[in-house]
């Protein structure tokens, strides 16, 4: 790789250790992926879960947040994902103090290193979001993909040790979506079903997902009649970044990158695949359990945007939570302060629902909290989330906002 | 007697051990039940078989960034794979085989690395050389 003077004198250690480290990782990541230099980056988000992360992890952080302020210290803005502990709830979810423990140190950790705890994945829509060309390292994939596709702006997934890396250095290896011809176009979806929620937008995003396949894929996707919102586009990209491991798409009209369709591939488009409500509810049909006893429904993945908890709070008026199922609402500190500020808290948790800030469900010790709760068949509208979370040894089930309420106050899958 | 398998010069140190194959993808979150060491994920092709110091050879990478932790995790614990070989990764898995010192080729150009090398064999896997050696072959 070409490294300019600035970068060769990192890896000489005139940094200090922390940026040294951070260099020569970005030097071994960038020589696997055939980076030709660096790229200079302006915002850097760190995926860092205590579960994550665990003892090791924490060890770590904590040796580079030992180091002199002078070697420790981030030169961009750096920010993070969602944290696993919610100290004002993690005892009614019946995490441990173990955890807190954990949760607590990482922390003191980033903070020692300049890092700002936004403990959120929908930064995009609450901190500062991205513009066009703009160079990032983003790490949670569903900003990624939100950011690449919806704004136009240019990250890699950036796992947490190669955020930490950006924000030490300010840089990150030039390779995959930061370089135009990896931008284009590879394969052409074709709409014959519009979807009508945010978990027909996931499923949309599911089926996309699982034909695409591949990191290096960029889907195109037409025949969307109206403009979605932000939310609805969060969690097409939140499951297409699940389920396809998916990093970037174009939807000709509405995503800036391909104002058309001829703008989005190199050449003639490849041949349409098409996507009919059938596809769409086969995977609805694949996760579901009508009937079944419902333990604990999830909304997160991503975290709730301030409508979304306005729409669960409109669906619980007047209504209670059955008292054998657990529901839960994440979002991000930001969203849950306007929450508290604007009611919604107390309307979600008045009908017995738990309303948590700066965590995300799965990042939450999931495993653990369905050993310690009980809880088996979890229920959500995020596709996502039903995704990630059968490794965790729940049975998934999916649905709208509104079937995951009233299931929720039924005490059974409807 | 050996068979030599060219792919990209990949992250980590030379390994030598026993292949666990599936025509399935990978991510440690997804699939991985890590305290115990097995495969977890109930839809995928090598659910409850035991990963530890095995070479996984798989098709792709899915899913989240988890990755580039938990292998760090997975190896402070010894409840590692021995090494990565797919047929191509996302950056998540390079990021976290890189930091975790843990060995990961990909782009084979001889094709679908998963057919080429068969559940059981015993192979070495050089990074640095670009090369994977199918130990037992004539």
């Amino acid at each position: 790789m070409k490294l300019n003077e600035e970068e060769r004198a990192l890896l000489a250690g005139e940094g200090g250790r922390a940026r040294q480290w951070a260099i020569r990782h970005q030097i071994e990541v960038g020589k696997f992926f055939d980076a030709e230099d660096m790229v200079p980056v302006d915002q850097a988000h760190v995926m860092a879960d205590p579960e994550s992360l665990g003892e090791a992890g924490v060890r770590w952080l904590s040796d580079i947040a030992a180091m002199p302020e002078s070697e420790r210290r981030v030169r961009i803005p750096t920010i993070t994902d969602p944290r696993g502990v919610d100290f004002a709830a993690y005892k009614r979810l019946h995490q441990t103090d173990d955890m807190a423990s954990l949760e607590e140190r990482a922390i003191r950790a980033f903070e020692a290193m300049g890092v700002l705890m936004t403990n959120t994945c929908i930064n995009y829509q609450t901190i500062l979001p991205p513009v066009r060309g703009e160079h990032v390292a983003f790490g949670d994939t569903g900003v990624v993909i939100y950011s690449n596709a919806v704004f136009g702006a240019r990250s890699n997934f950036e796992g947490g040790p190669s955020a930490i890396a950006a924000g030490l250095t300010g840089r990150t290896p030039r390779y995959g979506y930061h370089l135009d011809r990896n931008r284009l176009g590879t394969k052409l979806f074709e709409l014959r079903h519009q979807p009508k929620d945010f978990s027909e937008w996931g499923a949309l995003g599911a089926v996309v997902g699982k034909r695409s396949g591949s990191y290096w894929s960029v889907p195109v996707i037409t025949g969307i009649e109206s403009a979605p919102s932000s939310d609805d586009l969060k969690h097409f990209g939140a499951a297409l970044a699940s389920f396809g491991s998916v990093a970037m798409f174009h939807m000709p009209g509405i995503t800036p990158d391909a104002p058309t369709l001829a703008d989005a591939f190199d050449g003639p488009p490849p041949p349409a695949s098409t996507i009919t409500s059938e596809d769409i509810a086969s995977v609805y049909e694949g996760y579901a359990a009508r009937g079944d006893k419902v333990d604990v429904v999830v909304f997160s993945a991503p975290q709730l945007s301030l409508i979304e908890l306005e729409k669960v709070a409109n669906l619980l008026d007047g209504r209670q939570v059955h008292a054998g199922t657990t529901l839960i609402a994440a979002t991000s500190p930001e969203i849950k302060f306007a929450a508290d500020r604007m009611g919604l808290t107390r309307r979600i948790e008045g009908a017995g629902g738990i309303v948590l800030s700066g965590v995300c469900f799965y990042q939450s010790y999931a495993r653990e909290m369905a050993e310690a709760n009980g809880w088996s068949r979890l229920m959500s509208n995020s596709a996502k989330l039903v995704n990630i979370i059968g490794g965790y040894g729940y049975k998934p089930t999916l649905a709208t906002m509104e079937r995951c309420v009233d299931s929720a106050v039924a005490g059974k899958v409807l | 007697m050996a068979q030599t398998l060219l792919c990209h010069p990949g992250i980590g140190p030379d390994v030598e051990g026993i292949a666990l194959v599936a025509s399935d993808d990978f991510s440690a979150r997804y699939d991985l039940d890590r305290i115990k060491g097995v495969f977890s994920r109930p839809a995928h092709k090598l659910f409850g078989q035991d990963y530890r110091e095995r070479i996984l050879v798989l098709n792709n990478v899915k899913g989240g960034v988890a990755s580039a932790w938990m292998l760090n995790e997975m190896a402070s614990r010894d409840v590692k794979p021995a090494a990565f070989v797919f047929n191509r990764v996302n950056p998540i898995l390079a990021q976290g085989a890189a930091l975790a010192a843990l060995s990961l080729v990909d782009r084979f150009e001889d094709g679908d690395v998963t057919q080429l090398i068969r559940n059981g064999e015993r192979i070495r896997v050089r990074p640095s050389e670009g090369q994977v050696i199918l130990l037992d072959r004539p």
